[in-house]
């Protein structure tokens, strides 16, 4: 930042360095903003790399899909809602169904959580920026790139049409000629590096840079919930980036991974797909609890029941998950025992939830509810998960499951589980965090409608196809012929899912009328116990002007501490980084006692830039396997750019140094 | 918050450090989980491609020893002085961290020479059948991580001998050091895949 530097020439003694200070208005505090805001312009705007100036960005790209996913469903809704219809033909449905399905997926689900996760991490562990975060915007970049190309070749004709999890050998190089796929793969190895890179982040902000005190058994439900979903990013995502990787290359360069003629085998892909595609549902639905275990206990106005529970449940569902793509492929010829054996634990899985739901009721009934919007999505979560659940446990009984393979019960299925466990909550969430994001409230009485409406048309459009499936009407048809008994229930569930695009409408209405009309949140406007609300809202650019000390898991709810509590000394806050460098303050793993001052670099254009040629190699090499060689240039100078010390910052850096054992 | 505002002063604390406790650390092992998961999954995709084919490997002899096994000495021997600079920039030497560093540097490029004749003692092609796919996708994915790191350490080199030097940049020799032995201990697994199991009857 070169108006903070301006302040203290490079050079200057350490001892006249700004120390963080007081409160808002101070000249410390000013210092602060300054230090820590975006520097301004359209190259700085490029430039950015403050972890809520991208999680905004991040958030909005990622509501844009939805809303891009949503209109593809509505037009397939559209087109079922009468028998024999001829608003698309098949090949632009196996488009329609593909592109909703990734978007649904790739583009929407797991991306939202990490971007709202990217907003609050930091905020909710009292410090002033999430770690890594050149490399944080870099991963907003690239995803954003990957998710533009996917819709513009689609806008052009082009499509993916083999279906999100792509199977091959239809979406191999004979039966899927063109470039379809192949956009298709990219677009994954484009989504993922960003997830990876993103869980590398939030991993290492969790661990490091938590607010004195706050030891691990007093870190919010919240971000427990994103550390075990970044651990399972880490190892779910490389299955399905080497699989996306092995399928390009099938189709541009002749390998045999997947090509049975030549010793290659198609039941490969769909272990690495599935390896990845089960414990994905996971990603989506872990910060759903998150969620859920944030709101909760603010609107029971009591600390949340079984905290301890809670987290080793989150982590017994994380290693579940991975044990059990298999269900995924009872239709496909394997050993009998395995089978068996990942029946069992689809059904195990079933217990580390109940644990989970069973404190949300406790909680919840040993409190003095107050039945405000993010409230009610969550009691429609309750409602819904109940009976996906129950629907998940019928599938994974493989009699049954073969029965409905592939019909419209699977599909009510995973609507029941993915809306129901991620997009309940992750509404709820968006009335919850608004006012602390934009500093204003949003409308309590729209809110209502927005939910009713949402909940009304969810099981108007989705349970009905329950009874489909039963009755024999395949997924992925894109129509059907009249006298099969499907005609009427066709019709409601469209009828349901435009009453779902008026309850997103209505909450889009919402949300911008609340920007400027919405009431004054204050700091604290729901009256709850963590961190994030400790802060002004909006929060200023460093977060924090005085970074909390933690005395207990809700900050917000303890009793003051004075002096007679103990023998160490009640401190408040922090004191002593630098006001006029960005400075952050590292704690132990553990114990989250102070450990290091680290600084951290300005911003930079480098990220967009090394973003911009990753691009242009992965889209060349749809085109050309040279891209890879020549497309590795330009990434290797961006990259050595943004990694090279600035000889200004340097010193300022040298001005703060002290070695690890003086 | 409380009226009486007590401050922890923490202007005292070192500005860097080693290990886990710097945030580099933390960075260092997300990677090497991720590629470690890759690593694992690419080999497990050779032997469940192998358990699927009568003949293996298909229509080719095993890959001939020689070079791969020069190689293999090559990394290990060059764990020495990757340990060698990890240790001198610990101690925050800056002569000793910049000659083992450049003395590391020297055995990857002689690896990554070696590897060209690698290849071509393959006797399969990627695009032959499935076996020579998942053998190049195997050395492939290795050498990949070899380019970058060896990459990654010289530009780290230059930055040692033209500044701007601080502290942070002994803390980042020695997480490229972790890295490297990351590339060198998951070289031994894919050896142990590439040369023997094509061997094994
Ligand atoms: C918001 C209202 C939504 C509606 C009306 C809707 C509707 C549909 C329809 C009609 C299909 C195609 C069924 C077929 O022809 O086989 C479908 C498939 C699918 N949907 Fe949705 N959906 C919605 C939201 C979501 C969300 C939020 C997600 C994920 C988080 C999701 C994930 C999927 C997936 C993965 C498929 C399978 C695609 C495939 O077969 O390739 N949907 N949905
Ligand atoms: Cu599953």
């Amino acid at each position: 930042m070169q108006n903070a530097h301006a302040m203290n020439p490079p050079g200057d003694a350490p001892a006249s360095r700004l120390k963080d200070g007081p409160g808002p208005g101070s000249r410390e505090a000013a210092a602060l903003d300054a230090t820590w805001s975006d520097p301004p312009g359209l190259l700085g705007w490029l430039a950015a790399v403050n972890h809520k100036s991208i999680a905004r960005r991040f958030i909005a790209t990622t509501f844009f899909f939805f809303l891009a996913g949503g209109l593809l469903a509505l037009v397939m809704r559209l087109q079922l809602a009468r028998p024999g219809s001829k608003l698309v033909g098949p090949d632009l449905y196996n488009q329609l169904f593909t592109m909703h399905g990734s978007t649904m997926m790739f583009l929407f689900a797991v991306p939202v959580m990490q971007a709202v996760a990217v907003y609050l991490v930091p905020l909710m562990l009292g410090t002033r920026s999430i770690a890594f975060p050149r490399l944080n915007a870099f991963a907003y970049w690239i995803f954003l790139f990957g998710g533009v190309m996917l819709y513009v070749v689609f806008v052009l004709g082009a499509g993916p049409d083999v279906g999100w999890f792509s199977y091959v050998p239809l979406a191999g190089p004979d039966y899927s000629p063109g470039k379809r796929a192949d956009f298709w793969a990219q677009m994954i190895t484009f989504t993922e590096l960003s997830a990876l890179l993103e869980a590398i982040v939030v991993i290492t902000t969790v661990f490091k840079l938590r607010a004195p005190g706050m030891t691990l058994n007093r870190i919010p439900l919240f971000v427990w919930a994103m550390l075990v979903t970044a651990f399972m990013v880490l190892f779910a995502m490389p299955s399905v980036m080497l699989a996306s990787t092995m399928l390009i290359m099938d189709r541009l360069v002749g390998s045999h991974f997947f090509n049975p003629a030549e010793g290659g085998d198609v039941v490969l892909w769909q272990h690495l797909f599935w390896f990845f595609g089960h414990p994905e549902v996971y990603l989506i639905f872990l910060p759903g609890l998150g969620f859920l275990s944030a709101i909760i206990p603010t609107f029971a106005r009591r600390p949340i029941f079984g905290y301890t529970a809670m987290v080793l449940s989150l982590i017994a569902t994380a290693f579940l998950a991975f044990g059990l793509w298999v269900h995924h492929m009872f239709a496909v010829n394997l050993p009998e025992l395995g089978k068996s054996f990942f029946t069992a634990a689809s059904m195990l899985i079933a217990i580390p939830s109940a644990v989970q739901i069973f404190c949300w009721l406790a909680t919840l009934w040993s409190g003095k509810l107050d039945f405000k919007t993010p409230l009610l999505f969550v009691l429609g979560f309750f409602f819904i998960l109940v009976l996906g659940g129950m629907t998940g446990i019928m599938l994974a009984s493989v009699p049954l499951d073969l029965q409905v393979h592939d019909s419209y019960f699977v599909v009510a299925h995973l609507h029941y589980v993915l809306i129901g466990g991620a997009v309940f909550p992750l509404f709820g969430a968006f009335y919850y965090w608004y006012p602390k994001i934009t500093g204003r409230l949003m409308s309590e009485r729209l809110g209502r409608w927005n939910f009713w409406l949402f909940f009304t048309g969810f099981n108007v459009a989705f349970f009905p196809m329950h009874l489909l499936g039963l009755k024999g009407m395949p997924r992925r048809v894109y129509t059907y012929q009249a006298g099969l008994g499907w005609d009427t229930m066709n019709m409601v569930a469209t009828i349901g899912a435009l009453t779902i695009a008026a309850a997103v409408l209505l909450f889009i209405v919402n949300a911008v009328r609340s920007l400027r009309h919405g009431a004054p949140a204050g700091a604290n406007p729901w009256g709850a116990g963590t961190l994030e609300w400790a802060t002004e809202s909006p929060p200023p650019p460093c977060n924090f002007h005085a970074i909390p000390v933690v005395h207990g898991r809700e900050p917000l709810w303890e009793p003051p501490r004075t002096e007679a509590d103990g023998a160490r000394p009640a401190f408040t806050h922090v004191g002593g980084l630098a006001a006029d460098t960005r400075e952050l303050l590292a704690t132990t793993v553990l114990d989250a006692r102070p450990d290091l001052r680290v600084n951290f670099p300005d911003p930079t254009i480098w990220p967009f830039v090394s973003a911009v040629a990753v691009t242009a190699l992965f889209i060349g090499s749809i085109f050309t396997p040279w891209a890879v060689v020549w497309g590795s240039i330009p990434i290797a100078i961006a990259l050595t750019a943004w990694f090279w010390p600035q000889r200004a910052e340097t010193s300022v850096h040298l001005s703060l140094e002290r070695k690890p054992w003086q | 918050m409380a009226m009486t505002r007590r401050e922890l002063d923490v202007s005292g604390l070192p500005s860097y450090a080693f290990g886990h406790r710097s945030l580099m650390w933390w960075g260092t092992f997300g990677l090497i989980a991720i590629e470690g998961t890759l690593f694992a999954l690419a080999i497990g995709s050779y032997l469940y491609l192998r358990s699927q084919s009568d003949a293996w490997p298909i229509g080719a002899p095993p890959p001939q020893l020689l070079w791969g096994t020069v190689n293999t000495l090559i990394l290990l021997a060059s764990t020495w002085p990757n340990h060698k600079a990890k240790r001198a920039a610990e101690a925050c030497d800056l002569l000793r961290t910049r000659r083992w560093l450049m003395t590391g540097l020297a055995f990857s490029v002689a690896f990554l020479v070696v590897r060209g004749f690698e290849f071509g003692a393959l006797h399969t092609r990627w695009d032959s059948n499935a076996y020579g796919s998942i053998v190049w996708m195997l050395l492939g994915l290795h050498t990949v991580h070899l380019l970058t790191d060896t990459y990654d350490t010289a530009v780290l080199g230059v930055l040692l001998f033209t500044g701007p030097m601080e502290g942070q940049r002994f803390a980042d020799v020695s997480e490229n050091a972790l890295y490297w032995y990351f590339v060198v201990f998951s070289w031994l697994p894919i050896y142990a895949v590439v040369y023997g199991v094509p061997r094994l009857q």
